[in-house]
């Protein structure tokens, strides 16, 4: 059931800070979907080597579909998708998108919300933010950057009333407490995290030392594929070899092979591509499998196998 | 052939509801083979052939006139059968709009929907019905907007907001439920509202259905087929007002159950709503007597061998089982007894 693409223009391409820039893409041939705050979409970028898909989170105004916005940090350690996008990619340009999908969206009986991003972790909290204000709904950000470096937004979420928007600059020492933050909260409260696994990891260690039940903790993990050693993965049912590159996460292998499977967030998260197999020593680096499943099942969107076997898939 | 909207026919009192020839024809017959069995038959809701009840995501026919006094007339004795939770306004005013955008586009002979910003003007011919308001703003309506444009639907609508791994029953329009009542499910999880359907746990089936539903994606609707029999032509078969109808089961005999007992099935339809994030399920139902339906010879043989082999668990949840041995014994005669119903 894989939606069919979407063509859009990349209408307007902005520099945010030195490795941050915001692209809004209005569409072709058609009215763009509508979406709910904290979706994303997935971008597709010919790369002269292949064609990438990454997964990025709308920040525009749920009410305005004449363009969706999207801001990319340049990753340094990226197998080219950032980088594509922030050196080759021209106002202009035509691109494909997939329609949103949204895996992150606000608890709607929440009472209050607080929202806690890392860096560019601050994109769906933009949409989450003008979808609050706009129905008055109790929340709370708390953004965390290295100014000079990953400081996007930060002016244009002042002013903010006392207390609703606090930054934290690290270049001038400024710390979140995570524990201040969740302290004295009311029990209707529910937490969002949207950037680097270390705060993702702090803000979950610090809830349930507080007694947070994880019910009411949400975050988005999704990034792309963290690269890995090259492997070979063997088909069963179709009786095919392919080899996996150090940079190629083990679902672009396949698609590349014409075997496309169901997919929304490419970054072991939605549980979609959940594919078995047979034999072989796998390196699961997905959020979705509990243990029980990992001897049987892996992600491909971010899980790989090892170099010096090969994996055995039931396909 | 475009459609022609009948005059106001009843679902109660003396069930003067019948279908038209066309009406019998485009019937979502729903049984694939020749015995049922559950499975989870969610399939992508792609436009189906024309003049079919595939066709359009909404669709209207022949009885839409007697549909909307039904729920009018519901609505006047229980105005709770509309409800919306406060968190669920906008999933409310999505499905207005996607209700308005789609009648507007699929019927331009019925409906019209002029959209300038906020101010929207919308006109509904086959009512008679002009409606200038500001979208987002209740009281420029006269009813709350889930009820404003079910009140001019045909089909039961369910919103289910979703979150904590699951979907909850917090809003709906539903005048017309197959033994259930939204009052009673208001507030329920998935889970919790399938509970007292037997035998599908064991399968395991609501927990792939519900994985699957919770992944329906804007502008990527699904649907199904869901069936049971029902005692007169009667759409108001709510647990409620089970006192009114229950009764009529042991009133089947042999002479008249070719007009008294119908097939009833409904087109689940599940869409994404874009702002909320909320899901849609509406139930559109199709009543169908036996009389109607033996018109057309292989349905006839195959509803035989679908009720006759039920296993006795469902004929239950159903409330088929009084009635029936009686009804397999009548459908026997157009069963051809040769290897499969539709040779």
């Amino acid at each position: 059931m894989s939606p069919s693409p979407i063509q859009v223009t990349v209408s307007r391409i902005e520099s945010l800070t030195p490795v941050i820039k915001e692209f809004t893409l209005t569409a072709q041939d058609r009215a763009l979907p509508g979406f709910s705050p904290g979706s994303h979409i997935q971008l597709q970028l010919p790369t002269p080597s292949r064609t990438l898909k990454n997964a990025y989170s709308l920040l525009s105004d749920p009410a305005d579909l004449s363009c969706y916005r999207i801001a990319v940090r340049l990753q340094e350690s990226s197998r080219g998708g950032s980088r594509y996008l922030h050196e080759r990619v021209r106002e202009g340009d035509h691109l494909q998108i997939t329609p949103p999908a949204n895996l992150f969206a606000p608890s709607s009986r929440a009472q209050h919300h607080i929202l806690i991003a890392g860096g560019i972790g601050i994109t769906p909290f933009m949409a989450y933010r003008t979808e609050m204000l706009r129905q008055g709904i109790s929340h709370e950000l708390h953004y965390a950057y290295t100014g000079g470096l990953t400081h996007a937004y930060v002016e244009a979420l002042q002013p903010a009333p006392n207390g609703q928007v606090t930054t934290y600059d690290s270049r001038r020492g400024e710390r979140m407490s995570i524990e201040q933050i969740l302290s004295g909260q009311p029990l209707g409260a529910q937490v969002y995290i949207c950037g680097p696994e270390r705060l993702l990891q702090a803000v979950q260690q610090t809830a349930a030392d507080l007694g947070w039940p994880e019910a009411r903790l949400h975050w988005e993990a999704f990034a792309a594929p963290e690269p890995g050693q090259p492997f070979q993965v063997h088909l069963a049912r179709q009786d095919k070899t392919l080899a996996v590159g150090a940079d190629e996460s083990l679902l672009e292998a396949l698609e590349a092979s014409e075997i496309d499977l169901p997919n929304l967030c490419r970054g072991g998260v939605c549980g979609q591509c959940v594919t078995p197999y047979l034999s072989g020593q796998v390196e699961h680096r997905d959020n979705y499998l509990p243990p029980s499943d990992q001897s049987r099942a892996l992600m491909p969107c971010v899980s790989r196998g090892a170099c010096n076997s090969t994996l055995v898939l039931d396909l | 052939m475009p459609t022609t909207l009948k005059p106001i026919e009843s679902y109660r009192n003396d069930f003067s509801f019948r279908n038209s020839p066309e009406a019998i024809k485009r019937f979502p017959f729903p049984f694939p083979e020749d015995q049922y069995m559950y499975s989870v038959n969610i399939e992508p809701a792609t436009p189906g052939a024309p003049g079919s009840v595939y066709e359009h995501w909404f669709d209207i026919d022949e009885h839409y006139r007697s549909e909307v006094a039904e729920r009018a007339q519901v609505l006047s004795r229980d105005p709770d059968r509309c409800l919306v939770m406060p968190h669920m306004q906008q999933a409310a005013w999505d499905t207005l709009e996607m209700l308005m955008t789609h009648l507007s586009q699929d019927y331009p002979q019925w409906f019209s929907l002029q959209r300038d910003g906020d101010q929207w003007l919308w006109i509904n011919r086959a009512l008679d019905l002009q409606q200038a308001f500001t979208f987002g703003d209740a009281s420029s309506l006269p009813y709350e907007p889930l009820e404003y444009i079910t009140r001019q639907i045909q089909g039961d609508f369910a919103l289910l907001d979703q979150r904590e791994n699951n979907l909850w029953m917090d809003a709906g329009m539903v005048t017309g439920p197959a033994d259930w009542s939204l009052k009673f499910d208001a507030g329920m999880s998935f889970t919790e509202w399938h509970a007292p359907v037997p035998m599908a746990h064991q399968m395991g089936v609501f927990d792939r259905a519900l994985k699957y539903l919770m992944n329906i994606q804007v502008d990527h609707p699904v649907r199904r087929l869901n069936w049971t029999m029902t005692i007169n032509p009667r759409l108001d078969t709510s647990s409620e007002t089970f006192h009114e109808w229950g009764h009529e089961r042991s009133s089947v005999t042999a002479e008249n159950l070719a007009k008294l007992v119908h097939l009833r099935v409904e087109l689940q339809f599940l869409a994404r709503l874009p702002r909320s994030n909320a899901l849609m399920f509406s139930i559109r139902t199709y009543l169908i007597s036996l009389e109607e339906l033996v018109t057309q010879p292989q349905w006839a043989c195959r509803l035989h061998r679908v009720l006759r082999d039920l296993p006795d668990e469902l004929a239950d949840y159903k409330g088929l089982s009084q009635y029936r041995p009686l009804v397999v014994e009548w459908l026997r005669q157009f069963d051809p007894e040769m290897a499969a119903c539709s040779a």
